[in-house]
């Protein structure tokens, strides 16, 4: 039996670390499709074309009312039955926060290249840069600066978002942790754990955020 | 597949109860938060000294950990530390733990928000501390926080469906609960996804129009 806490949370640690890479994977997962399906968002969102920014705003609106976990549910438990496509709770996870991430990042991008002055645009034009090359040259990079900070934000939010992946099933790591208190009673110790685990993820990259706002604000 | 109308029909009682059941539970964690958010930024806004580091201190706790950590945290492991909350208990506790925190950055920010010039012009004719903070911080700090306050009002009820988590019977729970039970999948999202787009669609829209609304507030001031 161990004797102390730190010698318990020593034993559990490999267990708790294939939790952890679990909740890691389905957060990392969610934060790339989401960048690319949010610079997608964005790049559309700001063509200035009638019938797409009504369709993207009916999707924003969409993910941004319904709760995340509602998404979740609807997709686990409805997907299935509506398409006869039954997919693990790992890849619903993922899927949900991806297109709920890059609805999020999508207008973060959009604000960003509209906030830029008319000119760079029609300059990049008139110099006969293609619609590709005008945003890859000239309209993303001078936007980045504004979108970095509110997009590390978003992810912050994915993170934290990705604990709910265990209200679905998913064996992840409060999953893990449950497990372990289950054989253990340790509720204290190993939920404190728990708070830490996140709480040191997502503090660093909120502070990066906040950081990089200050410094990028007179730019 | 068939769509069992009848039976969607005898577990509507239970779901407005659910739905009811989310209003309050969303309602009464704004009024809470509203009242530790108030607390908290005063301390930050009078620099009290070791208040001032731990309302920081929680502040950056709460929001940058999952609300679902927290609430199991409340309910699972207080107890072991000699707090019993029952599950709308801890539900309510963790939704202010949360929320308060989140609010409190709304106002500190709307605060800080205000020109450093006004409140030396205050000042400058004579205001006591109280009237500067009555009269001037006040008046602009809540039109410049009032869109993110009502965004956070909204993301709080929103929220609450996590506390399905711990056998609140909200919405989600009881949506949960009869899939489980009659495995009537098909009808119970029906109905969960009817009654959210009636809850929350709303109260995205009113929350656009008063955006509208008080960005021209800003100009005309």
């Amino acid at each position: 039996m161990p004797s102390s806490g730190l010698e318990l949370l020593w034993q559990v640690a490999p267990q708790l670390g294939r939790g952890a890479i679990q909740t890691l994977a389905i957060a990392l997962a969610a934060i790339l499709c989401s960048t690319l399906g949010g610079l997608l968002y964005g790049v559309l969102g700001s063509l200035g074309r009638r019938a797409l920014d009504a369709l993207l705003r009916f999707y924003l609106e969409l993910f941004r009312a319904i709760p995340l976990l509602v998404w979740l549910y609807l997709f686990f438990f409805g997907l299935p039955l509506l398409t006869g496509v039954s997919l693990s709770s790992f890849a619903c996870a993922v899927l949900v926060l991806s297109l709920w991430g890059a609805s999020e990042v999508g207008e973060v991008v959009r604000g960003g290249l509209q906030s830029l002055p008319r000119a760079q645009r029609e300059a990049g034009l008139a110099l006969g840069l293609s619609t590709w090359q005008l945003y890859r040259l000239v309209l993303i990079p001078q936007a980045l600066k504004r979108m970095t900070p509110p997009t590390i934000n978003v992810y912050t939010r994915l993170i934290k978002g990705s604990s709910l992946a265990v209200l679905i099933g998913v064996i992840e790591v409060i999953k893990v942790g449950q497990q372990i208190i289950e054989r253990t009673h340790e509720h204290v110790l190993i939920y404190g754990t728990l708070f830490v685990f996140f709480f040191l993820i997502c503090y660093p990259l909120s502070l990066a955020s906040r950081a990089l706002e200050r410094r990028w604000s007179y730019a | 597949m068939t769509f069992d109308w009848a039976f969607l029909l005898g577990t509507l009682p239970a779901f407005f109860r659910a739905l009811g059941l989310t209003v309050e539970l969303g309602l009464i964690a704004i009024a809470t938060s509203s009242l530790v958010a108030l607390l908290c930024s005063s301390v930050l806004l009078l620099r009290l000294p070791v208040l001032g580091v731990l309302v920081r201190a929680y502040v950056e706790l709460a929001r940058n950990t999952p609300l679902l950590i927290q609430l199991f945290f409340i309910y699972f492991a207080l107890p072991s530390l000699g707090l019993k909350l029952s599950g709308y208990s801890s539900a309510i506790v963790a939704l202010t733990f949360m929320g308060g925190a989140y609010l409190t950055e709304v106002l500190r920010a709307g605060i800080e928000a205000v020109p450093r010039t006004q409140v030396e012009a205050g000042m400058a004719i004579g205001l006591s501390r109280w009237q500067l903070f009555r009269h001037v911080i006040l008046p602009q700090a809540g039109v410049f926080s009032l869109p993110a306050l009502f965004a956070n009002f909204i993301f709080l009820v929103k929220e609450t469906t996590v506390v399905s988590a711990v056998a609140v019977p909200e919405l989600l729970y009881t949506t949960k609960n009869y899939i489980g039970l009659y495995s009537k999948t098909y009808e119970m999202l029906a109905v969960m996804t009817a009654l959210c787009v009636l809850l929350f669609v709303p109260l995205s829209l009113l929350f656009r129009a008063l955006e509208r609304r008080l960005r021209h507030a800003q100009f005309g001031s």
